[in-house]
């Protein structure tokens, strides 16, 4: 059993476009953000210029709950890049919203991770200003 | 096999083809003198000279190789990437535009830092790689989710893995030939990468060339080796590579009943649906098999067998050297070679067209008369899907 924490080292920052600083100005915040429709109500995500529902252009910024269920993991042990401390466990979050989001499972062994297990967000601050969005089992 | 006049296709074949050495570490190329050399092998394999060469597709190599040939002018297309490149210059012979087409890839010398993933599987897009993501991670996610839903097995898997790999081990021109065998035992007692994948559920690197050379069967008939034709194809996409959550459910808004898990079944139907054949018609599978679960879902994308069933069809020699759908024979790039991005693609096609001439020195499917091509992965988002006849339809 290995605790699943944070990166800390060296690992590649996220290079933000025009579509996607809010998502990132958000996480600063320790805001989770993701694009409503106006249309629709479906949510988007990774940031679009159009929702991915209906096809409308009324995409506004909303705040999410964090919390979600994990929809699909991995757990990793032989690293990206040698900056990343193994293992880690990637997956895929359905946000409660109706979204879906990947990230780090933390905050648990990484055997403790199972279908549908409930998580949510915990914003981690990187040295150089950069958070990340990782998640967390809740009431773990 | 029945005659379409609506064939698309129908007066294509390709005629040439050629590996260059494969190997783990080629010294002494780089990726412009193997995709060269790879070049130079397709064209003499079918018995032509570069001159006859009047279409070529691909990028910077392939522009240097017309202007170092003086074959100038020729029809060109940037399309660099395996089946589609295939697809378009099938297309281009097809509708006049070139009558002998060339193309060309290799790969060399662009992995030199081994403490980290090979290059070109490590995304720099920002909502993946934060997240530690390469491609044994991103495909991880989407067997995870078939594992969850269907309740495969990683020994449907570990089969898979060593199937291909023995074919791999028996074939002389493979970079880990003599390497084998293995069990499905084997693959499971292998170092855990990226959960559910073992290091031995995994594809390898390693460089290379491969080259192919497609003509007007006007022309084929004369040349230097038998046509093998091109019966059909496909490709489908959902969106780039390596940049989004990977998921098995990922649809569009036109058809629902169509989700990437399954990328390449919609493909598949319309590569079937051009020569009038099925699933039931091919004698050896040439799929892309960048991780062992990919082959599970392939033969359900592509209608071999029911959703979620793919991990039972591959659990009783089916895929096996005599079974009735033999896999990826030449060991593909777990076994054979995984050079770059295009050359790996290339020699699904390239292994086809020789198990349809009955020329591999290895695990060669008697009687082959129909070949099935792939390329992609559901974890890629997309998968093309390439029919060969030893026969026109």
């Amino acid at each position: 059993m290995t605790l699943l924490v944070p990166q800390t080292g060296a690992i590649p920052r996220p290079k933000p476009s025009s579509l996607s600083q809010p998502f990132w100005d958000g996480l600063g915040l320790h805001e989770l953000r993701f694009q409503r429709c106006g249309a629709c109500r479906g949510a988007t995500h990774t940031p679009a210029l159009v929702c991915s529902r209906c096809g409308s252009d009324e995409l506004t910024w909303e705040v999410s709950t964090g919390r979600g269920i994990v929809y699909s993991w991995t757990t990793v042990w032989r690293p990206q890049t040698p900056e990343f401390v193994v293992p880690y466990v990637p997956i895929v979050v359905d946000v409660e919203e109706g979204w879906q989001m990947l990230s780090n499972l933390v905050g648990c062994d990484h055997d403790e991770v199972a279908p549908d297990l409930a998580v949510e967000v915990v914003f981690h601050h990187l040295d150089d200003g950069v958070t990340l969005p990782y998640f967390r089992p809740i009431g773990g | 096999m029945t005659t379409s006049p609506k064939h698309p296709f129908r007066e294509v074949a390709v005629v040439g083809v050629h590996n260059t050495r494969q190997a783990r570490v080629l010294e002494g190329y780089d990726s412009r003198t193997v995709t060269m050399e790879a070049a130079l092998g397709a064209i003499a394999d079918a018995g032509l000279t570069p001159l006859d060469v009047d279409g070529v597709t691909g990028g910077n190599v392939a522009a240097e190789f017309v202007y170092q040939h003086r074959i100038g002018p020729v029809w060109k297309s940037p399309s660099g990437l395996g089946i589609p490149a295939v697809l378009e210059a099938a297309a281009a012979i097809a509708t006049g535009l070139a009558s002998i087409v060339l193309i060309p890839s290799g790969s060399a010398g662009a992995y030199t830092q081994r403490e980290s993933t090979a290059p070109w599987t490590r995304p720099g897009n920002e909502f993946v790689a934060p997240f530690g993501m390469f491609t044994a991670a991103e495909f991880a996610l989407i067997a995870r989710r078939h594992m969850l839903t269907f309740g495969t097995r990683p020994e449907s898997l570990a089969t898979v893995a060593a199937t291909i790999r023995n074919n791999g081990s028996a074939n002389p021109d493979a970079v880990y030939s003599g390497r084998g065998p293995f069990t499905p035992q084997d693959i499971l007692d292998s170092r855990m990468i990226a959960d559910p994948f073992h290091l031995l559920d995994c594809s390898t690197t390693s460089e290379g060339g491969c080259a192919l050379v497609l003509a007007h069967a006007d022309i084929a008939r004369d040349l230097a080796r038998p046509p093998v034709y091109v019966l059909g194809g496909g490709i489908d996409y959902y969106g780039p590579s390596y940049q989004n959550p990977p998921t098995f459910d990922l649809g569009g808004r036109r058809d629902p009943t169509f989700v990437n898990g399954w990328v390449g079944r919609r493909a598949a139907e319309q590569a079937f649906a051009m020569c009038g054949l099925s699933p039931d018609d091919v004698d050896v599978c040439e799929f892309y098999d960048p991780f062992s679960f990919e082959i599970i879902r392939q033969f359900e994308a592509f209608g071999f067998c029911k959703e979620g069933e793919g991990g039972d069809f591959v659990l009783d020699g089916t895929i096996g050297p005599g079974g009735r759908f033999p896999v990826t024979t030449d060991g593909g790039t777990m076994s054979f070679s995984h050079a770059g991005s295009q050359p790996q693609l290339l020699q699904r096609v390239a292994r086809g067209v020789e198990q349809l001439r009955g020329a591999c020195a290895s695990s060669q499917v008697d009687g082959a008369e129909v070949a099935m091509c792939s390329n992609g992965g559901s974890g890629a988002l997309f998968t093309d899907v390439l029919l060969l006849g030893k026969d026109a339809t």
